[in-house]
């Protein structure tokens, strides 16, 4: 199935939910946090679309204004066919539904990206910092970031400011 | 023999026997010590030549005495000495201090109380004690306790692991090897390790010595379940679970350092040389030469009894570098269903044949 | 082998310890020899790989994709420059296709290599992994001639590679195939075959098919659970759809599908397929320029693609977010090795301790690749 005929066969079954962005490609599709537990459902249990491989989770920064989003790249083993569905969240409080009981690598990759951007994974039954140590504040991957002073005694390196690149 | 004849000489010079038995007694146990240490020094220059060139590499290497590791690396078990020696003394903060202390003498006892009952040619022996072979077998179980002391006082769990691991294996394996080592009592009739020796003397079926692995099928069978048996009683590869490196570091010795750890290493080394000197005197003929009436007078003997320990000894470190390692419930079953069937059908066979061939 | 409840203790593997295949922790919760769960404890090789590619330009993130994956640095740089030749719709010419195959072939067989020789050091075999070592010397002496590096190349440049192959470099490489070749039955002889081998490993660890999908984990260890899943073959890049190649899957050799054995059996006989690719490729290379294509400043169009490849661990996927200007907005990697570690709880439990330690090497992990 081509991207434009999964997106049309997830509108039909949630209507709605399917957002429009210019800024995405073909074959992504940006769509509604809030009924995302069961889109993610229906995209791995029906026959027709049978996504029964996460690929990568990635987490997204978009600037100052624009919102935190999670991407979630699918790709079926049986079809053959991939979709990447783009999630935006609202920045003071990003939060959305857990999918890791549907893909187990979704544990995994559920912590990491809120490890590095603090987006909330609702429902995820073991939700704790994967790379950084357990007490490490702040979200590092977010464009706004700042290091803290010192880890436990250790002093923290500031990053040099880079010369403008252009 | 060495005891009772330096106990005879003493009673030339004068009537003290209890000095006498004291002073025949030390001035016998140094040679014992020496041949230790110098067994363990040759023994892991040995074992790293002869591992070096398995794995398609040099090892040890040297120019000259004093450059580096001496020609051909031949100094290098001296530095290494050395080295232990001066290496500082540490004993863990939260150990049992005692009982720490303790283990590696326990083990190094039961090594060279073994080492006095080796037949090394008809006249060097330290004790020719009537029960010979039951010696040696139960003298080797004291090692066992030593190994539990030292892991259970070092209060490490991995240490902990370690020792258990070694106490049941050891333990188990001592079954078959006492079963086997039977096989040779019975053909000759006696525990005494000179006169199982002497009883291989001639030929059987023309060309082959009468050693008591061609005797028989079944010793020849008992031969290979003892030699494996002893594998497993010193924990070497294939058996060295107590100490798999890549498992629990270093096991039960992970943490001994410097001279408490060349101790247990000198101990290893001497069990390997025990029990490599049953097997020869009890089924490859001690120092009897491999033809009978050639080259088998006097100090000859030593030369075909050291000359036969070392190919085993050789055959046992080629198992270590080519085999991996065996978990231990797999160990356990190879030998409590295994080889304690074979080595009791080996009895009952060998028992058979003598009544029928005599 | 079932799970006993007794009392249950907790132990630490790692993170120091002799064979766990760099710095990971794993806290072990078993009642003495039988595990009942595992809980890995990862970051201690964390290095802002992705933040440090939102700071540097584009061509200055290729040395760092060395680092992620050390063993198979050319793989992990060929999958970058895929991915950015892609966004960016640069087409290489084709000796800049036959090298880079012919380099990710090399370093597919000096990763895997490596693997089997630690595995086998794992259970306890020393002396494999010593000839596997010697061998995967000479690949790396082959690469020292190229680029100059034995470990970490930055090799793979965007539009091209960065040194031209040596002149006799063709008949260097076909004599260590011919070499080669032989060595792997001396492999199969010594380790494979072997009963004590096959007992630590048959049976041992089982990954089922769809636990397998569903956990991500790909490459070796998913092929070999039964599922011919390849992304050379499947999702072609380069030019890995002119070659003529065969996918091993594991069969239940000598246990069920899907054990250590399996995974292991996998990678030996990959490594034979390999040899197959790199023939072909160096009988074919074609003549020319090498740099031709290298654009001379890397400013992608804005968009962003995922792009995976087949890395000796599994798929390795590049995730990258072009904002138009020379430095990266957001690169992710997805490593393979991150997946494989994730199911190592799910396939451990019940198996004992020294088992754990064979189904950690079967899955073939880096760390350095699961930190970034």
């Amino acid at each position: 199935m081509t991207p434009a005929e999964i997106k049309t066969a997830i509108e039909s079954q949630f209507s709605g939910s399917v957002l429009e962005n210019e800024d995405l490609a073909e074959n992504q599709v940006e769509l509604k946090g809030e009924q995302w537990l069961e889109m993610a459902t229906f995209l791995k249990n029906d026959p027709n679309l049978c996504f029964d491989q996460l690929e990568c989770i990635t987490g997204i920064d978009t600037g100052e204004e624009g919102p935190l989003q999670t991407r979630y790249n699918l790709h079926s083993m049986e079809h053959r066919h991939k979709i990447e569905v783009v999630i935006s969240h609202d920045r003071e409080t990003p939060k959305v539904a857990s999918i890791e009981q549907l893909w187990r690598i979704g544990d995994w990759f559920e912590r990491e990206t809120y490890d590095m951007f603090g987006i909330v994974y609702e429902g995820h039954r073991d939700l704790r910092r994967i790379l950084c140590p357990d007490d490490w504040e702040g979200w590092p991957l977010r464009k706004d970031y700042e290091g803290q002073e010192d880890y436990h005694g250790i002093v923290v390196p500031k990053i040099k400011e880079e010369e403008e690149w252009e | 023999m060495t005891v009772d004849m330096l106990m005879d000489w003493f009673a030339t010079l004068g009537d003290f026997p209890v000095l006498a038995f004291i002073l025949a007694v030390v001035i016998s146990g140094i040679p014992l010590f020496l041949v230790m240490a110098l067994n363990a020094m040759v023994a892991v220059y040995v074992e790293r030549k002869v591992s070096a060139f398995m794995m398609d590499r040099i090892g040890p290497m040297g120019q000259g005495p004093g450059l580096h590791a001496g020609k051909w690396g031949l100094l290098q078990t001296v530095a290494d000495a050395i080295k232990l020696l001066v290496k500082e003394d540490t004993v863990p903060e939260s150990s049992d201090k005692i009982l720490f202390k303790m283990a590696p003498f326990i083990i190094f006892i039961g090594a060279f109380l073994g080492l006095a009952a080796v037949p090394f040619s008809q006249t060097l022996q330290v004790a020719d004690f009537n029960v010979g072979v039951f010696y040696i077998i139960a003298v080797g179980s004291i090692g066992v306790i030593g190994i539990v002391m030292a892991g259970w006082a070092s209060n490490n769990k991995w240490s902990l692991y370690g020792a258990m691991r070694s106490a049941a294996q050891i333990i188990s394996y001592e079954i078959p090897a006492g079963l086997s080592i039977i096989v040779p009592v019975m053909m000759a009739g006696t525990l005494n390790l000179q006169e199982l020796i002497h009883y291989q003397s001639g030929t059987v079926w023309g060309i082959l010595p009468n050693w008591i692995i061609f005797n028989n099928p079944f010793s020849f069978i008992a031969f290979f379940i003892f030699f494996i048996s002893a594998i497993a009683e010193t924990n070497r590869t294939p058996f060295d679970i107590p100490e798999a490196e890549s498992e629990l570091v270093a096991g039960w010795m992970t943490e001994y350092s410097g001279f408490r750890w060349a101790i247990f290493f000198l101990s290893e080394y001497a069990n390997m040389l025990i029990v490599s000197g049953l097997a020869v005197a009890g089924f490859l003929g001690g120092w009897r030469s491999p033809i009978p009436g050639l080259f088998d007078s006097g100090a000859w003997g030593l030369f075909w009894f050291m000359g036969k320990i070392a190919s085993l000894i050789f055959v046992m470190m080629w198992f270590r570098w080519t085999f991996p390692r065996l978990r231990v419930d797999q160990l356990m079953h190879v030998c409590w269903k295994v080889f304690i069937p074979i080595a009791m059908i080996n009895i009952f066979g060998v028992g058979i044949w003598k009544l029928i061939f005599g | 082998m079932g799970i006993v409840q007794g009392d249950q203790m907790t132990l630490n593997i790692g993170p120091q310890h002799p064979s766990t295949h760099g710095v990971l922790r794993l806290e072990v919760k078993t009642d003495g020899e039988i595990v009942s769960e595992i809980r890995p404890h990862i970051g201690y090789l964390h290095r802002c790989f992705e933040k440090h590619s939102e700071n540097v330009t584009y061509e200055q993130v290729i040395p760092f994709t060395d680092r992620c994956d050390y063993l198979a640095a050319m793989n992990s740089n060929f999958g970058y420059v895929v991915a950015m030749e892609d966004l960016m719709e640069i087409k290489v010419p084709e000796r800049v296709d036959y090298i880079r195959v012919i380099m990710g072939e090399l370093n597919r067989i000096a990763s895997h290599l490596l693997a089997l020789g630690v595995y086998g050091l794992d259970v306890g075999a020393f002396t494999p992994f010593l000839y596997m070592l010697r061998d995967r010397e000479r690949i790396l002496d082959m690469f020292e001639y190229t680029c100059g590096a034995r470990l970490l190349y930055n090799y793979m440049w965007v539009g091209g590679v960065s040194h031209d192959l040596p002149k006799d470099f063709v008949k260097i490489c076909t004599d260590f195939l011919d070499y080669f070749e032989p060595q792997i039955s001396e492999y199969n002889e010594l380790l494979t075959y072997n009963k004590i081998f096959i007992e630590r490993t048959a049976d041992v660890g089982v990954l089922p098919a769809d636990v397998a999908v569903s956990f991500g984990v790909t490459g070796p260890n998913l092929r070999g659970s039964g599922v011919k899943w390849d992304v050379r073959k499947d999702e072609p890049y380069s030019i890995y759809d002119q070659f003529d190649f065969d996918i091993p899957t594991g069969t239940g050799e000598f246990g069920t599908v899907g054990d250590c054995f399996d995974r292991y059996w996998v990678r030996m006989l990959e490594v034979k397929e390999s040899v197959k690719i790199l023939r072909q490729a160096l009988k074919d290379i074609p003549s020319g320029d090498v740099h031709q294509a290298i654009p001379k400043k890397i400013r992608p169009p804005k968009g962003s693609i995922y792009r995976r490849t087949e890395s000796p661990r599994g798929d390795l996927g590049y995730y990258i977010v072009s904002d138009g200007t020379p430095v990266a907005s957001r690169v992710k990697m997805r490593s393979p090795a991150f997946t494989a570690l994730s199911v190592l709880d799910e396939i451990s439990r019940g198996w004992m301790i020294s088992d754990v330690i064979a189904i950690l090497g079967s899955l073939d992990i880096v760390l350095g690749e699961i930190d970034r």
